[in-house]
């Protein structure tokens, strides 16, 4: 596939994740609003996102200003070539921030100079997996700096919040990130965990814990059931949407591992906004198809 | 719901009470860190006369350029916190009577509002097409060349511009009352 035909779609495929909320997202906010119940002023803000979410698909405006970082998370059949996906991200990159699908968002690191097309050093993010089979797997995720800002990373056991090294230790560490959030974050976020790999692997994985259908069941049974206590935990604390208080904290809670060395057992927790933006697209056979 | 007209008084802001809904009418600024540190270490001559008796509003937007007109796209609120450190001294020096963000600040900032007249109002995060809606006209804008479309300082005309007060010039802020709430279920959870 050329390069221009392939920006074209990946361009579809920003514009999609800037502008439209996931269902599962949605369906996520609907429940958050039954739990708070009617005329509390907590489900009024949360009918508020929904809101604003309808007039950005209308209008292909971005649901969050932040545009935040994209993220491209990469299956690769032996047809396309790494280089060339890159290439035609980029200049999609370039036309979405010129189409207003996204703010200019990257910035020399030292200078603050905004190089006003969301290209840069490392920026746009990939992540590359190999498929056996031809065609183009691509999941984009955006991810705003409010919520990255609360984002942590704890090393067990943590004497502070007497956290060992076990699944309790881990439990601690998720509960003291949302609350030191609060809704600085932006209020109710998805929280995707990574126990173990070390402090880059850690983060990294964490957030491909985000891709994951927020109704969806994990496969480990142990993590499932720490997802679920978690959700109701952290639900619990009181925060609630954009920090005014509330029952719903929390949209989602995803869990996944890594092996990790003995001497290190890390937890980290990455937080993101309720405007959480991904989407997918599929590329086979010169064709395309976006979920 | 109270309707407030910028420019506004130090004693109609004193009126305001955390918790108030309030709709915002008039002629106010964004600025975000770029713009904050620019405030405080010089005398920034180009918005000393806006900001008076006027707003900040915490926002990188996604501004739209038509010929030589602009208009916002989407423009949410972006964390205050990061402001903490120098919106008191922004506060003083430039007689401003509201800043609007998310998240909430701190003490410092909340001295400041009682000392100086003025309120934190919160916007709800990540409501950015919505606002981008009561942000009727860009007027001007300042230093986009050097700070880049997010960090500018765009001087906007709003039109019933949706906030809660959060934070008042007596004292009280939800953000506190919150925080302290959610430590107690947070000490029953950790076990502390």
């Amino acid at each position: 596939m050329g390069h221009e035909k392939l920006s074209e779609h990946f361009l579809e495929l920003i514009r999609r994740a800037s502008t439209v909320l996931p269902r599962d997202v949605e369906e996520a906010i609907e429940r958050g609003i039954e739990n708070e119940g009617e005329g509390s002023g907590a489900a009024s803000t949360l009918r508020l996102l929904l809101e604003n979410a309808r007039q950005a698909k209308e209008g292909a405006t971005p649901i969050c200003q932040d545009t935040g970082a994209l993220l491209f998370f990469v299956d690769i059949g032996p047809d396309f070539r790494q280089k060339e996906v890159e290439a035609a991200a980029r200049t999609a990159a370039a036309e979405a921030t010129a189409k207003y699908y996204l703010r200019p968002n990257a910035v020399d690191a030292v200078t603050g100079k905004n190089s006003g097309d969301n290209t840069g050093i490392g920026m746009p993010y990939f992540h590359f997996d190999q498929m056996d089979e031809d065609g183009l797997r691509v999941r984009l995720l955006l991810k705003g700096g409010g919520s990255e800002n609360v984002s942590a990373q704890y090393k067990l056991p943590d004497g502070g919040l007497k956290a060992g090294r076990d699944l309790d230790g881990v439990r601690k560490c998720v509960i003291d990130a949302v609350y030191n959030a609060q809704g600085k974050g932006c209020a109710p976020g998805v929280i995707a965990i990574c126990i173990g790999g070390d402090r880059g692997s850690g983060f990294a994985s964490s957030k491909m814990q985000f891709l994951r259908d927020l109704g969806d069941t994990n496969p480990d049974s142990t993590l499932a059931e720490l997802e679920d206590r978690l959700m109701t935990e952290l639900n619990e604390l009181g925060v609630g949407p954009s920090g005014f208080g509330g029952k719903t904290t929390v949209l989602g809670v995803k869990i996944g591992k890594r092996h990790r060395v003995p001497a290190s057992f890390f937890v980290s927790v990455s937080y993101l906004c309720w405007a959480t933006r991904k989407a997918a697209m599929m590329v086979k056979g010169g064709e395309v198809s976006y979920d | 719901m109270t309707e407030i007209k910028l420019p506004v008084s130090a004693d109609e802001i004193r009126k305001l009470k955390a918790g108030d809904e309030v709709s915002i009418t008039g002629v106010m600024i964004t600025a975000r860190d770029a713009a904050h540190k620019y405030m405080v270490e010089t005398d920034a001559p180009e918005v000393q006369e806006v900001l008076k008796d006027s707003m900040i509003y915490h926002c990188g937007p996604v501004v739209k350029k038509d010929g030589d007109t602009y208009s916002f796209v989407a423009a949410g609120p972006t964390t205050s916190i990061r402001e903490e450190p120098y919106e008191a001294t922004v506060i003083e020096k430039y007689g401003v009577r509201g800043i609007i963000g998310k998240g909430g600040m701190l003490d410092k900032t909340l001295d400041a509002c009682g000392k100086f007249g003025c309120v934190y109002l919160s916007a709800v995060g990540g409501l950015a097409t919505t606002l981008a809606r009561s942000v009727v006209e860009v007027l001007d804008v300042h230093k986009l060349e050097e700070f880049g479309v997010p960090e500018a300082m765009w001087v906007i005309r709003v039109e019933n511009f949706p906030a809660v007060v959060t934070m008042d010039s007596h004292g009280k802020s939800i953000h506190d009352d919150v925080a302290r709430d959610s430590r107690e279920n947070y000490e029953r959870l950790v076990g502390k």
